[in-house]
């Protein structure tokens, strides 16, 4: 299976503001009744984007300005809360490809990684830099570059990113998608099994 | 320097090290729901693959399950529609299904240890966050995405990185009316909603070390509400005497053969941690949320933090953000909070124990008028021991419904939610935006007692008030 090589990733960017925002903020629980991901773009955000009556409510992804962003930005502990993979399929379903914050919550991180959406990190000082630049140029093209580990955002700003190493190496080399690679262990994870008691025992029942 | 329990259960299951530098490693239990794990089966199918290890994989339904009118089909045709694609997917592979006729049925994270199913040294992984609770037994037990789930269904095995492991001692006798649900709400609000990311908790010391299973079930539950994926506490006696006789227990020899395997996982004395958190459980009293995230709590005793103390912009903005939401005001006590639903049940308290505690307790009392109380047990045999207890009648009588098992209003996809802005009293794990079901829902996190003690006042109170405890 071969995977793009994500090296980097360019495009316009919207900052959705606010700490410790869970997955069922990202991504209703209601909507997660479904046996496909399909579709599932539209409701992202969904509860925060628009009131009861189904009328829009003043939020960034509401804003004409930053209609086709593919970069989210977001602040502290993005995405913490339940596992649901539906939060990052529905805003990569959304468009976006990749997410800035000042840091993750782990869950969201990894399933991010494997459907390989970069989730990068940056400071506090750097993060309000970039929101300050795109919010007052909209049309400010994003570049996260992760060979060299720095946003650049309009020519002239560049600033520094951490990521978990594991997850940059997967997705500079294609495999973000780790499934071929844990397949072709399949002698090894036959020896790791028989050394343990209890696959042993089930096995001997 | 000795080892943790994360160090050598990691390093049993270690299958190698994978060129990105994460390790490959193997999956020794794999329990799944209708919500994240049909799509699985359909990506399993689009690359021609099958289960590789059956066996080790067990499926039931809890998330959307009505609590009321169980009767198939279900009236919402896209709850049936997922539950059908489960129950296929699990038939054509042959993974054990414990189905709503199965008397086995109930939320994930309750019928694995009930069933013996969750051992001490396992990794056990599920498409669902708080499969931390198995950590309780001295497994490495954790929440995985849907495309994970279909790693370990294609390969019984998981692509990971090594966590640091950071040890929670809690020292000292919990005051009256204080349960494991206001340690676990202490220890997140100490630490924060981020403050475990990148780590494992091991809960230990003499607190921890005296609690049942059912207690050190709903700490570790929470671990990751404290954004630590995993959280878990060493087996002992209590983790084998509860373990013993159940359904997918070892037996005979094969028993002996498995306290020897448990025992020797246990952290060494000298373990080596990379952080050491201390609390004294003796200072804590019955703890209530009252924000919107499960760190946002303070003692039922204490006021509402106000903006104006908070010691940054970023903070400030957080509570600004909370109190509007929860239509609160800062400076002002928590207690005598008008409540609209009271709800007890969830993988952090719907146990058995939990409903023998409330019962106890709301014996003579009733719920008041205004207020929809729900009780709702974890899985059917935590209903059938309650009822054989008469439980259910105890709360009935004190103006409880008393339901069939399920995640219930815990997440609200099934048809028990909140109406409008309504406020509830909850005895789950989330208190986020939206969570109960409506979009301007509020929930207040706390310990069944207190969800009891709330009911009948039809505000948030103190139960060692309302009690006498
Ligand atoms: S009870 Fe709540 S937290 Fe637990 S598995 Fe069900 S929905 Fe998730």
């Amino acid at each position: 299976m071969a995977l793009d090589l994500i090296q980097s990733v360019t495009g316009r960017a919207v900052h959705v503001p606010g700490d410790d925002i869970d997955t069922d903020r990202i991504i209703p629980a209601r909507f997660l009744k479904c046996v496909t991901f399909d579709g599932i773009g539209e409701h992202l955000f969904r509860d925060v984007r628009f009131d009861e009556r189904g009328e829009k409510r003043e939020h960034p992804l509401n804003d004409p300005r930053f209609a086709g962003a593919a970069i989210l930005i977001a602040d502290r502990n993005f995405g913490c809360g339940s596992s649901r993979e539906h939060a990052p399929q529905s805003i990569s379903k959304a468009g976006f490809k990749a997410v800035i914050a000042e840091s993750f919550a782990e869950i969201f991180f990894g399933n991010s990684t494997t459907l390989g959406i970069p989730c990068v990190s940056v400071g506090p000082e750097h993060r309000a830099a970039l929101v300050a630049r795109v919010s007052a140029d909209p049309t400010t093209l994003v570049t996260i570059d992760l060979q060299e580990q720095v946003v650049r955002a309009g020519g002239d700003l560049a600033v520094p990113f951490t990521i978990k190493p594991g997850a940059r190496e997967s997705l500079l080399r294609g495999t973000w998608d780790p499934i071929a690679q844990l397949l072709e262990g399949a002698d090894e994870v036959q020896k790791v099994a028989a050394r343990l008691p209890y696959v042993q025992r089930a096995a001997a029942q | 320097m000795g080892k943790s329990l994360y160090d050598k259960v990691w390093d049993l299951h270690k299958v190698r090290t994978l060129p990105s530098g994460e390790d490959q490693l193997f999956i020794g239990l794999h329990l799944i729901h209708e919500v994240t794990s049909p799509q699985a089966f359909g990506m399993l199918r689009d690359l021609g693959l099958r289960v590789r290890m059956p066996e080790r994989t067990f499926a039931t339904l809890d998330h959307i399950v009505p609590t009321d009118n169980r009767k198939r089909p279900f009236k919402d045709a896209l709850a049936e529609g997922m539950v059908d694609a489960l129950r296929k997917a699990c038939t054509e592979q042959g993974v054990t299904f414990f189905d709503l006729e199965s008397g086995r049925q109930g939320i994930v994270h309750i019928i694995g240890p009930e069933l013996g199913l969750t051992q001490p040294g396992m990794t056990i992984a599920c498409g669902d966050s708080h499969t931390s609770t198995h950590g309780a037994f001295g497994a490495i037990a954790f929440g995985i995405g849907t495309t994970q789930v279909r790693d370990v269904l294609a390969t019984q095995t998981l692509s990971l990185q090594r966590l640091k492991v950071r040890r929670i001692q809690v020292e000292g006798k919990l005051g009256p009316g204080v349960y494991a649900k206001d340690i676990i709400l202490e220890i997140i609000r100490r630490l924060g909603v981020s403050g475990g990311t990148g780590y494992a908790y091991e809960y230990g010391g003499s607190t921890i070390e005296g609690f049942s299973m059912e207690e050190r079930m709903t700490l570790c539950n929470m671990s990751i509400e404290g954004g630590a994926r995993v959280g878990y506490v060493n087996p002992d006696q209590t983790t084998f005497d509860y373990i013993k006789g159940r359904p997918y227990a070892p037996k005979g020899e094969a028993w002996e053969e498995a306290l020897g395997y448990w025992r020797s996982i246990a952290s060494d004395e000298d373990a080596r941690y990379d952080d050491v958190v201390r609390i004294d459980a003796s200072a804590i009293a019955p703890t209530v949320t009252w924000g919107i995230t499960p760190g946002q709590a303070i003692s039922v005793k204490e006021k509402v933090p106000a903006a104006e103390d908070a010691a940054n912009e970023s903070e400030r903005a957080l509570i600004r953000e909370a109190l509007e939401y929860m239509r609160l005001e800062g400076g002002k006590p928590i207690e005598g909070t008008k409540i609209n639903v009271a709800f007890i049940g969830s993988c952090t308290n719907g146990r058995l124990s939990d409903f023998r505690e409330v019962a106890r307790r709301i014996v003579g009392h009733k719920v008041a008028a205004h207020v929809r109380a729900l009780a709702v047990p974890g899985s059917m045999e935590v209903a059938r021991a309650a009822e054989a207890e008469g439980l259910d009648r105890v709360f009935r009588e004190a103006g409880f419904e008393w339901r069939e098992p399920g995640c219930s209003m815990c997440l609200a996809m099934n048809p028990d939610k909140l109406i409008g802005d309504e406020l509830c009293a909850s005895s789950s794990n989330r208190n986020f935006k939206g969570r109960q079901g409506s979009p301007t829902g509020r929930t207040v996190l706390m310990s069944p007692v207190m969800v009891a003690a709330a009911a009948v006042r039809g505000e948030i109170a103190d139960a060692r008030d309302v009690f006498g405890i």
